[in-house]
């Protein structure tokens, strides 16, 4: 009897051993799953700016086993290791919408966070009284620009700018761009602020600061990872905006996703060049992404879980 | 927060109750006239110039936007010096609303005007007035009537994203290995231009003849793995892709709920004896409720907006049948340069949306947790 006694409790141990194991196996094979499919399309994209027609008619995957990379894509861009130092307008084309991208969205997440801290800061630490409005009514307002969906904007903007003679600028695409992560870095900027207790500036007021001061030298430094978060998250937002970018520029202010949307329409299948060009595109935000990862996440989840 | 903020403000209320100097007063409001009126002669010119009354004027309006920075400045100027240290505080706030004024609320106001206009940009006639017949048109136009139901087929498809987004939101947050590998590799596809994963997956990895993932579907049996010939499935196949982009924004945000979440309550649930799913049912998913409700909300806002990857992939086909408002827009403008039907089309979704809104955050006021 008390031979026998253990033997169901060990068996009840395997059973929960087993359904442990299995459910662990459960989970990573979801989560390889879902990897699979977040890269799948990524690797792929990568893999066939370096096939030939064939390869990728054949359905070739694995390079050096299935197929021979070659710098196909990326010659005819002119950025592969034997065409870099020729002269290519392709190469032209491809870097000057590459910096135009790069202006327009350093640009705009630059403009929006000095003023979208600035108001942040008012917001979070004054009282305002403008007409009915008070600061929960200022915040929604700035808020519900969000709402705004950009047709609402991209017409009567496409004629007030060839008024303003801003129509196919950097300067007039930054102003936009500007107003369309505005609410973000001030919801994100508003919720730092409102972190940082008040009794520092009280302090800075005792030691004779003004307002300004107390802000720019005390608040300001400490934040900083929120101005971080709100300026990386803005830059992503206005490096892949396409919509204003394909209806208010033509030829100088063109940014890289207007280049691949126009690429898709007129070349037909010239895949290896497509790949390529969209594997230019993404790879600066694939490289933020993994390396910055922590402040996107940051900046996205302010106010979350509170 | 604000009982403190009260606090300080008395404090300032303080300072700014020294008397300002009835010169500095007189000066500060002297300049903000004087660019007011600058302001204004320089619209009258323009305006007089653009009409052809008078002969003097400038080439374009750009000066009357300088003007408007130099009124912007000189109203910073004189709230400064007339109001003493209540301007200086309203200076925070005012960069952002004069940019907010100029850039929005002015051009929502001209195109309620455009939309009232009979305006093509390649006809050789200027725009005339044409009162409600945009208004009229669009009730008649099947084709905007069809692209305002894909909007209602898209909104809903928010709440499949959001079950898979709560699954793998879920995962991440149970004890797992590699945890940050696998939170950085769900979250790449947020960071892609949808443009580029238009052409990625729309037009390559689902081409028709040699993408892998008509591949797959031949392999699994679907002969004829067509995405974007048939309305509904061209209408999955984009939601899919759009899927794909912003599974990863709602995962992330629910995730951080997930981890905000006491973890006594679950303990408890289990001490009581509930298994996984009544432990999800009972406990996790009404703890995660006001997270959820905010995020699908700002998530609906977003999904609004679609038109990228529709006019990259499908360009609104087959038939109309993938549309949203802003790619049948985009495409009024482009094909047939209409910008005042295009306008009115506009500003009519404009209309419908804020309606909806109000009543989406009217009904779920009491879930919500407050964002604003």
């Amino acid at each position: 009897m008390t031979v026998l006694a253990p033997a169901p409790h060990r068996k009840r141990r395997t059973a929960s051993r087993t359904k442990w194991a299995f459910g662990r196996v459960l989970i990573y094979t979801a989560l390889a799953f879902w990897a699979l499919i977040c890269l799948f399309p990524i690797y792929w994209t990568v893999t066939t700016s370096f096939k030939s027609a064939v390869d990728v008619t054949q359905g070739h995957l694995i390079p050096w086993l299935d197929f021979k990379p070659d710098w196909k894509g990326f010659r005819s861009l002119g950025l592969s290791p034997d065409t870099i130092l020729q002269t290519s307008t392709a190469r032209a084309e491809f870097t000057s919408r590459f910096s135009n991208s790069v202006l327009t969205s350093v640009g705009a997440s630059l403009l929006a966070l000095v003023l979208g801290t600035l108001a942040a800061y008012g917001l979070s630490r004054f009282r305002y009284k403008f007409a009915w409005m008070r600061n929960d009514d200022i915040l929604f307002f700035f808020m519900s620009q969000l709402i705004l969906p950009p047709v609402v904007l991209a017409l009567p903007f496409l004629v007030l700018y060839k008024a303003l003679a801003l129509l196919d600028t950097t300067f007039g695409l930054i102003l936009l761009y500007t107003l369309t992560v505005l609410p973000i870095v001030i919801w994100i900027m508003r919720d730092q602020f409102n972190s940082i207790p008040i009794e520092l500036d009280e302090a800075a007021f005792v030691d004779g600061l003004s307002v300004w001061g107390a802000f720019l030298r005390i608040v300001l430094p400490l934040a900083i990872p929120g101005m971080a978060a709100a300026f990386i998250l803005s830059l992503v937002l206005c490096w892949n905006e396409y919509f204003f970018a394909a209806l208010l520029t033509s030829t100088d202010a063109k940014t890289l996703p207007v280049m691949v949307a126009s690429q898709t329409g007129s070349q037909g299948i010239n895949w290896w060049s497509m790949a390529a060009l969209s594997t230019a595109a993404i790879a600066p935000l694939v490289i933020v992404g993994i390396f910055l990862e922590r402040y996107i996440v940051s900046g996205l989840t302010t106010g979350a879980g509170k | 927060m604000q009982d403190s903020s009260a606090l300080a403000v008395g404090r300032h209320d303080k300072i700014a109750a020294r008397r300002i100097s009835n010169t500095r007063n007189y000066l500060g409001r002297g300049f903000l006239v004087f660019a007011s009126l600058m302001l204004a002669a320089v619209l009258l010119v323009q305006i007089l110039h653009a009409d052809g009354r008078i002969s003097a004027g400038f080439a374009d309006w750009r000066p009357v936007l300088y003007a408007y920075l130099l009124w912007s400045v000189a109203l910073g100027a004189e709230q400064v010096m007339a109001r003493g240290q209540r301007g200086l505080r309203a200076l925070f706030l005012l960069p952002a609303v004069l940019f907010t004024v100029a850039v929005v609320i002015f051009p929502t106001l001209f195109g309620f005007y455009i939309a009232s206009l009979d305006w093509n940009l390649s006809s050789l006639e200027g725009p005339h007035f044409n009162g409600l017949s945009n208004l009229i048109a669009l009730f008649q136009d099947d084709y905007y009537w069809s692209a305002l139901g894909n909007m209602v087929f898209y909104t809903v498809a928010v709440l499949g994203e959001y079950a898979i987004a709560f699954g793998l939101a879920l995962l991440l947050n149970s004890e797992i290995r590699a945890r940050k590998f696998f939170r950085v590799v769900f979250l790449l596809p947020m960071m892609l231009s949808p443009v580029a994963v238009s052409w990625m997956i729309g037009k390559s990895l689902m081409e028709y003849r040699f993408g892998p993932a008509a591949t797959l579907a031949r392999a699994l049996g679907w002969d004829n793995p067509a995405f974007f010939a048939h309305p509904w499935i061209a209408r999955f196949s984009i939601e899919a892709m759009d899927a794909w982009v912003s599974i990863p924004f709602i995962m992330i945000i629910l995730l951080a709920g997930l981890q905000a979440m006491p973890k006594e309550v679950l303990e408890a649930a289990k001490v009581d004896g509930a298994n996984g799913w009544q432990s999800f049912r009972h406990v996790t998913f009404p703890i995660m409720l006001p997270v959820s409700i905010t995020v699908l909300i700002i998530r609906i806002i977003f999904k609004l907006k679609l038109a990228d990857i529709v006019i990259n992939v499908t360009a609104g086909g087959p038939g109309g049948a993938t549309d949203t408002v802003s790619s049948f827009i985009y495409r009024v403008y482009r094909d047939r340069s209409n910008v005042g039907y295009g306008t009115a089309l506009a500003i009519f979704y404009l209309l419908l949306i804020v309606v909806f809104l109000m009543l989406l955050l009217r009904l779920t006021r009491r879930w919500m947790q407050k964002v604003v």
